[in-house]
């Protein structure tokens, strides 16, 4: 166990040194530098820029020292907002993704789960058809057709919920819907198709046959086994609430990080696309190998590997 | 037959029975369980072969292909679903060839029509007895015919798709398969690479790889020998390279998992012991048994391609203006949702659909061809 | 009544399937007394499973009893509710199944798997609960009891899972055991500790066995009532020296002609019985063994056979006899 999580932890350290690196080099790659977008601009004062953000070192130079820096969580200065670092537009802007995130992956979690496996339970019922539809569209349809769907018409047309910021809980509503839109349906069919494969085991059968009362199999021997796949799909779901809510912050307004990131994208702040690529991919990779530990700690089977 | 009940009968045999069956009634009015039975002394006789080869009813046996595609072609969601991507393949690579309007072209003071609406020029035509196609979907800001737009835009959809699909299936079959293959330390490497790149955040990077691609792209399509590149678009090119380079892990890993079942499987064993050769061992297990599993995995993993790229191309990094996807047909409209809103709508629905539509067929290939990954 | 602990009469059952009506038990009657051992031999999917796991009320999902009573130990478990039966389940009546490996649930202990089944049926505290599943592998054989209560199954042997399966179904000291295939899924030389536990307890406990298998040596060994099944019918029902030594019915002839045995003369072979099993979505108009039967008659292929007694309890299901009594009967005359 020791030795996995060690190895689990190493691999995530490569991770991000080769996300950190080939970021860099990505940036790096843009010919002309960051700058040239900004025509009117003389040459001296191109040159006091470059030697402001150290662009006329060589290139290993400025990979050292981007590195060192980003070891401690100095990601340079904005290029686009002047005079903030940013690490403080990060640290200003990413608890207000992670409230919106960690909502939407709760309300996934709590939707999911039973859902799913009521399906599995009435299979070939009603509920059962009704569910599957749902998880089926859910999944194949992209959340910004379902955020300008929902903004369409509970925003506009019905004028129940407000459309832009993040003030009241009513703005958490929407793009809370459509951020755990997706997870909701994916973790509604692995529910459902996990727990049908946990209702054929021989398992189930002897606590059948021990006596057991219908719930008290479910609760204690069906969930407890059926659950173990979802928790597998934590991370990759975190790593798409990331990226959903690109979409969402865009679509919605909301001071996120996400839409930060996209209009660093449009106004090629190239530091501040560094800075934020690499802190979500090191989230990311971070809470990949955290429930992967905790996989292994609930699943007594692996324990001894 | 009548021989032998001849022969029964001048045995003598015959008489014996009459008096059994005889016995056998009486007894079986003594037994009001059993059930009243005329017997004949022919019920004696003995069966022939045939006739009880008749009394068993065997399934005929089909071969792999023929079994699946009657399983396939039984599960009405998935035939709806492939008729729903031939119409909307037909509405997207043939039927633009010979439409009225072109995406490009700017139809003078149309702009922003309702679907089936004419501008005053066009309807001046009209009511001078021309005849005038109309603009099913309306036209959009610039003046643009919306309906030939969204074809366009389904076409790069789908081509994106598809094309991004070939890349991953050649990729990561030749990764998965080579891994499989020379097992060792040479697998663990590859497979420690895939790993790595199986837990990067994707999107994040293909966000990065698209905004890093396009000036050298560009550069590159200004060269000769290289116009066709800007002919097909470099965001649609540094898309595809990021496929190339990133989403080819899953089909990798499935590949590799698939090629190492089969090295070890008993039945490849057991071929071997019996002195089948490598050629017909991979004709006749490896393709009959990876092949289901191969093209359930591709046909998913085409929508989640156009899944992709219409995310992309709705953050304003997929296609280049003024070709159109999807995406960025649905990305444009949300300006004018309040006024316009049916221009959103109808490249949203229809991206929706395709994708609904490939996932759905993807389901049904797999309960038909690959029973095992069922559930 | 009284005098038997079971008591199946005329039993049939079907199983609803999209393709079809199966009818897995057909007019299946079976009887036995406190302590007694009966076997229960056929193929897979001849229904030998369906019968015991009905009297447990296990019917599983498109499985529906169309008729017959089933009285066990004063309860007819046919009118019972799942309620009243769920009481009677691991603790009058237990099971063990096939396979071990996949029988115990792998995500708890196997102390708390054994726990379970006493606190649900007893009023015992968690520590004598814990206290009594220390006995019980005792009993079954385990050594370091202690330890292993904390042991997950997949830390344990096939043979021990087993035991541990078997600790489980003597926990509320049962009634009647079914053991379905209890030793199958096992090593050879594991097989026949498992067996002799099992007799060894049944000797200390005194319940009753059903023993469902396909290996007609476990029987020979174990049982002192064998059944017969072949598509869902019992078609010979005896003593074990009736089956063994004076077999009548074809299909028990050829199951004993397809024994090894240590007496057997070199050139002699096993002789296997041809043909495959009954298709039982399509079962043939007469009985259902006349396409395998090299003695069949015109009649056996259009209708099933009556039942034809010798003496108490052996009986069978086969026109060969019935025409044999039949002649015999007009012999005599």
């Amino acid at each position: 166990m020791f030795k996995y999580i060690v190895k689990r932890i190493l691999l995530a350290v490569v991770t991000i040194w080769a996300v950190a690196t080939l970021t860099f080099f990505l940036m790096n790659l843009v010919p002309g530098g960051p700058f040239l977008s900004e025509k009117a601009i003389s040459p001296q004062a191109q040159a006091a820029l470059e030697a402001k953000y150290g662009l006329d070192k060589p290139m290993s130079q400025r990979y050292v020292n981007y590195m060192t820096g980003a070891l401690h969580g100095d990601f340079g200065d904005s290029l686009k907002q002047r005079g903030r670092t940013v690490m403080s537009i990060i640290s200003m802007k990413f608890p207000v993704s992670a409230r919106v995130g960690g909502i939407s992956v709760l309300v996934a979690l709590i939707l999911g789960i039973p859902l799913g496996s009521i399906a599995a339970l009435k299979r070939g019922k009603p509920a059962d058809s009704v569910i599957s539809v749902i998880a089926t569209c859910g999944i194949a349809v992209p959340s910004f057709v379902i955020c300008t769907l929902l903004m369409y018409f509970f925003g506009v047309k019905l004028g129940l919920l407000p459309t832009m910021g993040l003030e009241s809980a009513k703005h958490y509503v929407m793009p809370v819907i459509a951020l755990s839109f997706y997870p909701t349906a994916y973790i509604m069919r692995l529910m459902r198709s996990s727990m049908l494969d946990v209702l054929g085991q021989d398992y189930m059968r002897t606590a059948k046959a021990k006596g057991l009362a219908g719930g008290k199999i479910l609760f204690k021997h069906a969930l407890r086994n059926a659950i173990l796949p979802v928790v597998t799909y934590v991370g990759p779901m975190l790593a798409y609430t990331i990226t959903g809510s690109f979409v969402v912050e865009k679509i919605f307004v909301i001071p996120g990080l996400g839409g930060e990131f996209i209009k660093a994208i449009n106004g090629r702040d190239y530091t501040l696309i560094m800075g934020t690529t690499i802190f979500l991919a090191t989230l990311v990779i971070v809470m990949n190998v955290v429930v992967d530990i905790i996989y292994k700690l609930v699943d007594p089977r692996i324990k001894l590997k | 037959m009548f021989a032998g009940l001849r022969e029964l009968r001048r045995s003598g045999a015959i008489r014996d029975i009459r008096n059994m069956i005889e016995r056998y009634d009486t007894t079986m009015k003594e037994n009001p369980l059993s059930f009243q039975l005329k017997l004949k002394p022919e019920d004696f006789l003995p069966a022939t072969e045939e006739e009880k080869q008749s009394q068993v009813i065997m399934r005929e046996s089909v071969s792999f292909w023929k079994d699946g595609m009657r399983r396939l072609r039984r599960n009405k969601v998935a035939m709806v679903s492939l008729v729903v991507i031939i119409v909307v393949m037909i509405f997207s690579f043939i039927v633009p060839s010979f439409y009225p309007y072109t995406y490009k072209e700017q139809i003078k003071g149309a702009n922003s029509l309702a679907p089936m609406e004419y501008s005053a020029e066009e309807q001046a035509r009209i009511d001078a007895g021309e005849k005038v196609f109309p603009h099913v979907f309306g036209t959009d800001k610039m003046g643009r015919d919306y309906a030939i737009r969204v074809m366009m835009g389904s076409r790069i959809s789908l081509l994106v798709g598809l094309v991004a699909t070939c890349i991953i299936l050649i990729i990561g079959s030749a990764y998965g398969s080579i891994a499989a293959f020379f097992g060792g330390w040479v697998d663990l490497v590859m497979m420690r690479i895939v790993d790595i790149i199986y837990t990067i955040p994707d999107i994040l990077l293909i966000v990065l790889l698209s905004m890093s691609f396009k000036a050298p792209l560009n550069n590159l399509a200004t060269k000769p020998g290289f116009h066709w590149l800007s002919v097909v678009g470099e965001n649609l090119i540094s898309i595809f390279v990021v496929f190339a380079l990133l989403y080819w892990v899953g089909m990798a890993r499935m590949v590799r998992s698939q090629v190492l079942m089969l090295k070890e499987s008993e039945y490849v064993t057991a071929a071997r012991a019996l002195g089948v050769g490598n050629g017909r061992i991979i004709k006749k297990h490896l393709l009959t048994n990876c092949i289901g599993t191969l093209i359930v995995t591709t046909t998913l993993q085409i929508p989640s391609s156009i899944f992709t790229e219409s995310f992309l191309s709705f953050l304003g990094l997929g296609v280049a203006v003024p070709l159109p996807s999807l995406g960025s047909l649905a990305s444009d409209a949300l300006n004018g949702i309040n006024t316009y809103p049916y221009l959103l709508f109808i490249p949203a629905l229809l991206i929706s659909l395709i994708i609904l539509s490939f996932n759905l067929l993807g389901d049904g290939l797999r309960d038909a061809f690959d029973p095992k990954l069922k559930n | 009544m009284g005098e038997y602990l079971v008591d199946v009469k005329n039993e049939r059952l079907s199983f609803f399937t999209p393709a079809g009506e199966v009818k897995a038990l057909n007019d299946v009657s079976i009887r036995l007394k406190e302590g007694e051992v009966l076997g229960i031999v056929g193929e897979s999917g001849s229904g030998k499973s369906v019968t015991a796991y009905s009297l447990m009320g296990l019917t599983a999902h498109p499985g529906k009893l169309l008729g017959g009573e089933l009285h066990f130990n004063g309860h007819q478990v046919e009118t019972m509710s799942e309620k009243e039966i769920r009481k009677i389940r691991g603790n009058e009546i237990s099971i063990i199944f096939q396979d071990p490996m996949t029988s115990l649930n792998p995500v708890y202990t196997i102390g708390n798997q054994i726990t379970e089944v006493i606190r649900l049926h007893t009023d015992k505290t968690k520590q004598q609960a814990k206290e009594r599943a220390r006995e019980l592998l005792e009993l079954v054989g385990i050594n370091e009891p202690e330890k292993r209560l904390k042991q997950y199954p997949h830390e344990l042997s096939g043979g021990m899972r087993q035991r541990v399966m078997i600790a489980i179904a003597l926990a509320c000291e049962p009634k009647l055991l079914i053991a379905d295939e209890p030793t199958t899924a096992l090593d050879v030389t594991i097989q026949a500790q498992i067996l002799e536990l099992m007799m060894e307890l049944k000797d200390k406990l005194g319940m009753a066995i059903i023993m469902i298998t396909h290996d007609l040596g476990v029987v020979a060994s174990m049982c002192e009532r064998i059944a017969v099944m072949y598509a869902g019918r019992i078609i010979e029902y005896g003593t074990t020296d009736d089956i063994f030594y004076h077999p009548k019915h074809e299909y028990t002839k050829g199951l004993i002609r397809s024994i090894p045995r240590l007496d057997t003369k070199e050139h002699e072979r096993l002789v296997p019985i041809e043909g495959t099993p009954v298709d039982m979505l399509n079962p043939p108009a007469g009985c259902p063994f006349a396409p395998r039967c090299d003695a069949a008659m015109q009649i056996c292929l259009r209708e099933m056979p009556p039942v034809t007694t010798f003496g108490d309890v052996h009986y069978t299901q086969c026109w060969l006899n019935q025409k044999e009594e039949m002649e015999k009967g007009a012999s005599h005359e």
